[in-house]
């Protein structure tokens, strides 16, 4: 069996390559992407430590968050192609128009 | 009669005042008055009602009492009402003269801007009269007691637009707010001794225990006395009155003459259980009622405006009542107050049909001969100052030569009782001269106006005197008539009325000397029945019928002298008074009405104003509150000024405000979770 750091480490990192990516980028398409990534390095410690404990709730949460990812790509994409039809650009440094 | 009908009575005229207030504006002048006049009829007719109910089965003491106003453990307080042989006459008086005053406007003012306001305001007092007469604890009382003064504020204050009207209500709340802080004290000591506010629980008590003598009595006895002074204008507190006069004359005859000012002599014999435990508080009462008839009786000989001389009258007449109450003559004072109420109304709305005749002018020493030209107003008014005069057998001498005959037998203090009877004598015989000097003045002599100017006149007076009441409806009417005019019958019919009350209106009250039988006191002695038993017992060993004769002849003597200087004075040879004292100090001192407003603004306006605008202007607003509100606004801007930088507008600079929170929140976590384990 493996033990349950390894899924922590994996899970770790991945998150880590979200984040970081999250604040790099900038790319709007990239960014909706590096957030996808944190939300699946949560659901893998879910699922990690839903299987160590033996306990449901954890898988449970798991379906709760792809639901809600789900549905999070459905919105933002839609502003995605929004914004995009409007301003002809997907650079976030761009998109300032609160700035000031 | 179901006592329940009792809460009827002053809800009425509260209804009559919604309507009026909210919808008067829209509505024809007719419904206004109308609508006034209706929730005016009906509460006297209940009040007939509860008369007939009285008369048919001999006496009449009825209550009715709410669910809880105000609980507190040891403490509570309901709206209650009770009747008894004094409210039953203080109600006939302000329902029966108020209807009449009701009607009488309805016709004063036809012509006037804010119609629908006036009869608002005036059955809008009507409510808080009637609830506090009919109260039956302290507090009830005390919120009736509050009412007529806004109801006053609001009538005096009715010309808004003119600084002196709107001065003088001020004037009269400000005035009577230092009465009405006596009046709070008083409450909340009998609440500390009593644990009760109710009339029956704290007499109860008192009568429970005869040792209770002076002490904390009479420092009820004397906060209650300052409360009424402040509303029935007794020295040092009457100087809003005459000021009252800057309202219409309806309103002073309603309120500053006939109901809301006997309030305080009214609540002085509603409490006489505890004054009567206390020989210096009665005193007290006496001696400022007899100061305060002479003192304005004084000032009302000079006088040129016919209301301000009223006014005085009416301070005057209100002292004879506090002279009543102040020697235990508690039903002779309220006999006065109510053959007042007849009298001084009368007056005032026979002064307002002169006013009206004349168009709008108030100065006597621009009437005179007016006799033959308004000839019911003539003799109404006759009626109305042979009465206040003291001359029998019209109303005001039976019920003033009561209190001063009572006076005189004063067997707690004789000798107070011989002097305070002679001030009184003296100002019976001041009021003759004044009253006398006022009906000399309009209705005798040549005719000082100019008639063929009184159109102008009018105009300038009356745009001087309520602008807001100058409009076009009220010229087009006006120049109808061409010069002085009779009012109109709507007017002359109250007159009329009041006239015939003042003239048989004391015979209820004829004393047993005269050959009456003094059916007014018996009918009261179930009110004040512990005191004027033993009055009377003391009055019957003293003073004789015999003696009781010299004194009234003696006081209508005076009365008769005081006519007849008058007559000599202003009617044979008029002119001849001011030419030899119209310069002398003691005429400037009494023409100045003894400086006394303008000692009370030394003293005490002026000195507030200053300590106001230093203490209260210059530190407390300019440094302590807007000093922290300054303070406030730099901590905010501040704190402002850093934050402010997170708000970029740049998108990736929120996302990294995002990760730093979450990285906070997450290494607190982490350190909570190793710090516990």
């Amino acid at each position: 069996m493996v033990p349950i750091a390894y899924y922590l480490i994996l899970a770790a990192v991945l998150f880590s390559i979200g984040i970081g990516s999250f604040l790099i980028k900038r790319n709007i398409i990239t960014i909706f992407m590096s957030i996808e990534l944190m939300l699946n390095a949560v659901n893998l410690t879910f699922v990690a430590f839903a299987h160590q404990w033996k306990l449901i709730h954890g898988q449970i949460f798991v379906f709760f968050v792809m639901v809600v990812a789900a549905a999070e790509a459905a919105v933002g994409l839609a502003i995605i192609i929004a914004i995009f039809r409007t301003r002809q650009t997907l650079n976030v440094d761009n998109i300032n128009l609160m700035k000031n | 009669m179901n006592p329940n009908y009792l809460w009827l009575i002053p809800v009425l005229p509260f209804a009559g005042f919604l309507i009026n207030g909210t919808l008067g504006r829209k509505l024809a002048r007719p419904a206004v008055a109308g609508i006034a006049l209706l929730f005016t009829a009906i509460p006297a007719l209940l009040v007939a009602w509860l008369w007939s109910t009285m008369l048919s089965t001999g006496a009449l003491t009825m209550s009715v009492t709410s669910r809880s106003w105000i609980t507190v453990p040891g403490f509570h307080v309901n709206f209650a009402f009770a009747v008894d042989h004094l409210t039953l006459i203080m109600l006939a008086v302000v329902t029966g003269v108020g209807f009449l005053i009701h009607i009488y406007s309805a016709g004063y003012m036809a012509h006037e801007e804010g119609y629908w306001r006036f009869f608002a305001y005036l059955n809008l007092f009507m409510f808080f009269m009637l609830v506090l007469v009919l109260a039956a604890n302290f507090l009830l009382l005390f919120v009736g007691w509050e009412g007529v003064g806004l109801a006053s504020y609001l009538l005096i204050g009715f010309y808004f637009t003119k600084d002196s009207a709107a001065n003088a209500g001020k004037k009269a709340f400000v005035v009577n707010r230092i009465g009405d802080f006596g009046f709070l004290l008083a409450m909340f000591l009998i609440i500390a001794h009593f644990g009760s506010l109710s009339f029956g629980d704290v007499f109860a008590a008192v009568n429970a225990h005869p040792a209770w003598q002076g002490g904390f009595l009479t420092a009820i006895a004397l906060l209650l006395l300052v409360g009424a002074a402040g509303k029935s204008a007794q020295l040092p507190l009457y100087v809003w009155l005459p000021d009252a006069m800057e309202g219409p004359t309806p309103v002073s005859a309603l309120i500053h003459a006939a109901t809301m000012v006997t309030a305080g002599v009214y609540m002085v014999c509603r409490t006489h259980v505890i004054f009567d435990r206390s020989p210096l508080a009665l005193s007290v009462v006496a001696i400022i009622g007899a100061a305060t008839a002479i003192f304005a009786a004084t000032i009302g000989m000079v006088q040129h405006d016919i209301k301000r001389v009223l006014a005085y009258s009416t301070v005057s007449q209100l002292g004879y009542m506090f002279l009543g109450c102040g020697v235990a003559a508690y039903s002779a004072a309220v006999f006065h107050l109510m053959t007042h109420a007849f009298f001084k109304a009368l007056l005032f709305l026979a002064a307002g049909s002169v006013i009206h005749a004349l168009s709008g002018e108030q100065d006597m020493r621009l009437m005179g001969g007016l006799k033959k030209r308004i000839p019911v107003t003539y003799w109404t008014m006759t009626a109305g100052v042979i009465a206040i005069a003291g001359i029998p057998p019209l109303a005001g001498f039976f019920s003033k030569d009561e209190i001063l005959y009572r006076t005189f037998a004063f067997e707690a203090n004789p000798m107070l009782g011989k002097l305070l009877w002679a001030v009184g004598l003296l100002t019976a015989g001041l009021t003759s001269f004044y009253m006398f000097r006022l009906w000399y003045k309009t209705f005798a002599g040549e005719e000082r106006f100019d008639e063929a100017h009184l159109g102008q006149a009018h105009a300038v007076v009356h745009a001087d005197e309520h602008p807001a009441g100058h409009d076009e409806g009220q010229d087009t009417s006006h120049q109808g008539h061409h010069g002085v005019h009779e009012s109109p019958w709507i007017m002359l019919a109250p007159l009329c009325i009041l006239a015939l009350l003042s003239i048989i209106g004391g015979w209820i009250g004829i004393p047993q000397a005269l050959g009456g039988s003094n059916h007014f006191e018996h009918f009261l002695d179930p009110v004040f029945a512990a005191t004027t038993h033993a009055e009377n017992a003391v009055n019957a060993d003293q003073v004789s019928h015999s003696m009781e004769l010299v004194l009234a002849a003696v006081s209508v003597l005076v009365a008769l002298i005081g006519w007849f200087v008058a007559r000599i004075f202003y009617l044979k040879k008029p002119g001849t008074l001011g030419a030899r004292f119209g310069n002398s100090a003691l005429y400037k001192l009494v023409a100045n009405k003894y400086w006394v407003d303008e000692a009370y603004d030394a003293t005490i306006v002026q000195p507030t104003v200053i300590g106001s605008r230093i203490l209260l202007w210059g530190f407390v607003e300019n440094v302590l509150v807007n000093g922290s509100g300054f303070v406030s606004a730099a901590i905010t801007r501040l704190f402002a000024s850093v934050t402010r930088k997170m708000q970029s507008g740049n998108i990736r600079s929120y996302a990294g405000w995002l990760a730093v929170g979450a990285a906070i929140i997450l290494i607190a976590m982490t350190a909570s979770a190793l710090h516990i384990h």
